[in-house]
């Protein structure tokens, strides 16, 4: 069921800024709210989240129980080489989703 | 104890008149005529707005995806509506030809899949269906809502319309006191809006998730403490007729962004 939005340039010139955004659908459930019968909802979020560009790391983050559900990320990189960005998210049971786009740096 | 006692011949007072009021008029001046977005902050606005960013776009994607999956069993949806379903959900809900009965998007959904695609109904407020509805909602984006009002719509409206204006639930409030009469007043933090359904399925950060026209008006049965009708209550299915007549000209936002 997960979905990934991802919004990278296919193209971009060497030494500009750019702008990436990845958005992964996740219900990123707190563990802190209480169902309606009040038994507490168990804790299910995702907790790193990275992007490499040809296997070195370029971002990464950590994630804890105040990131709403489908969480945005939004980071600038500055555009050095072409290559393969590949884009994962870990759970904190060590479920891993993942994707990649191709980035041309000219 | 006797302040406690004055409050329960108040409410008691107050919980008498469950009446319609038949000679209120639900709908809202032209001029004055305001989508839901009209009352949201510019962040959440700008959320709407970008295709990429907004959240509802998770669910579009799935749905376009279910769209065109299919085998020879049940052939795709893609299958039959090969030019894509641009401007049907601006005429929802509607009449269904064959059995007369009225039908919104998710109805018509599940009809086309029992009765086409050989295939179980699809759960109201399944993931699924959701997809699906909001898949098909999206591409009538920015055409204004086009409901036919004529002689076999007009008893729905008019049940629609009755549910609007009746009073219910320990506040015993009708939808017309907060949507009619006192939209764009503060209700605590919130700005209360004109009540119009134009942008849903939409998602809503109080759900952290998207949701159908019915999920929003069973909260606000919830709010003024009454029990909600089930999902797919032909009551609520007038309910959602009536609120498209009431916003008709204004323009389909689906996959809106809202509190």
């Amino acid at each position: 069921m997960s979905g990934i939005r991802l919004a990278v340039p296919e193209t971009a010139a060497k030494g500009d800024v750019i702008e990436i955004k990845a958005l992964i659908r996740h219900p990123m459930e707190s563990g802190f709210r209480r169902g309606s019968r009040g038994e507490v909802i168990p804790r299910d979020i995702i907790t790193r989240f990275e992007c490499d560009l040809d296997g070195e790391l370029v971002f990464a983050s950590d994630f804890h129980t105040g990131i709403a559900a489908n969480p945005l990320t939004t980071f600038h990189m500055r555009a050095t080489a072409s290559g393969e960005l590949t884009f994962r998210w870990t759970d904190q049971n060590g479920q891993v989703w993942s994707e990649t786009t191709s980035i041309s740096v000219t | 104890m006797i302040r406690i006692g004055l409050i329960a011949i108040t409410l008691v007072l107050v919980g008498c008149s469950g009446q319609t009021l038949e000679t209120d008029d639900p709908y809202i001046a032209e001029q004055d005529l305001q989508s839901g977005y009209a009352f949201l902050t510019a962040e959440t606005q700008a959320l709407q707005d970008d295709p990429f960013e907004n959240p509802g776009y998770l669910w579009v994607d799935q749905g376009a995806a279910l769209f065109t999956s299919g085998d020879a069993q049940s052939p795709a949806c893609a299958a039959c509506h090969t030019a894509g379903l641009k401007g049907v959900a601006a005429r929802y809900p509607n009449l269904d030809e064959k059995s007369g009965a009225l039908l919104n998007l998710e109805g018509r959904i599940n009809q086309c899949r029992t009765e086409h695609q050989g295939l179980a109904p699809l759960a109201y407020e399944s993931d699924d269906l959701l997809s699906l509805t909001a898949y098909v909602a999206e591409q009538s984006q920015g055409l204004p809502l086009d409901i036919s009002i004529d002689a076999r719509t007009q008893p729905y409206i008019a049940q629609g319309r009755a549910y609007f204006l009746t009073r219910r639930g320990q506040f015993n409030l009708s939808c017309q006191q907060c949507h009619t009469e006192t939209w764009g007043k503060q209700l605590r933090g919130d700005t209360i809006s004109q009540g119009h359904g134009n942008g849903f399925p939409a998602y809503r950060f109080e759900w952290q998730s998207l949701g159908s026209l019915q999920r929003r008006l069973r909260v606000c049965d919830t709010g003024v403490r009454a029990e909600p009708l089930p999902y797919g209550d032909p009551s609520y299915i007038a309910v959602e007729l009536f609120l498209a007549t009431r916003a008709q000209d204004l323009e389909i936002e689906t996959p809106a962004v809202r509190r």
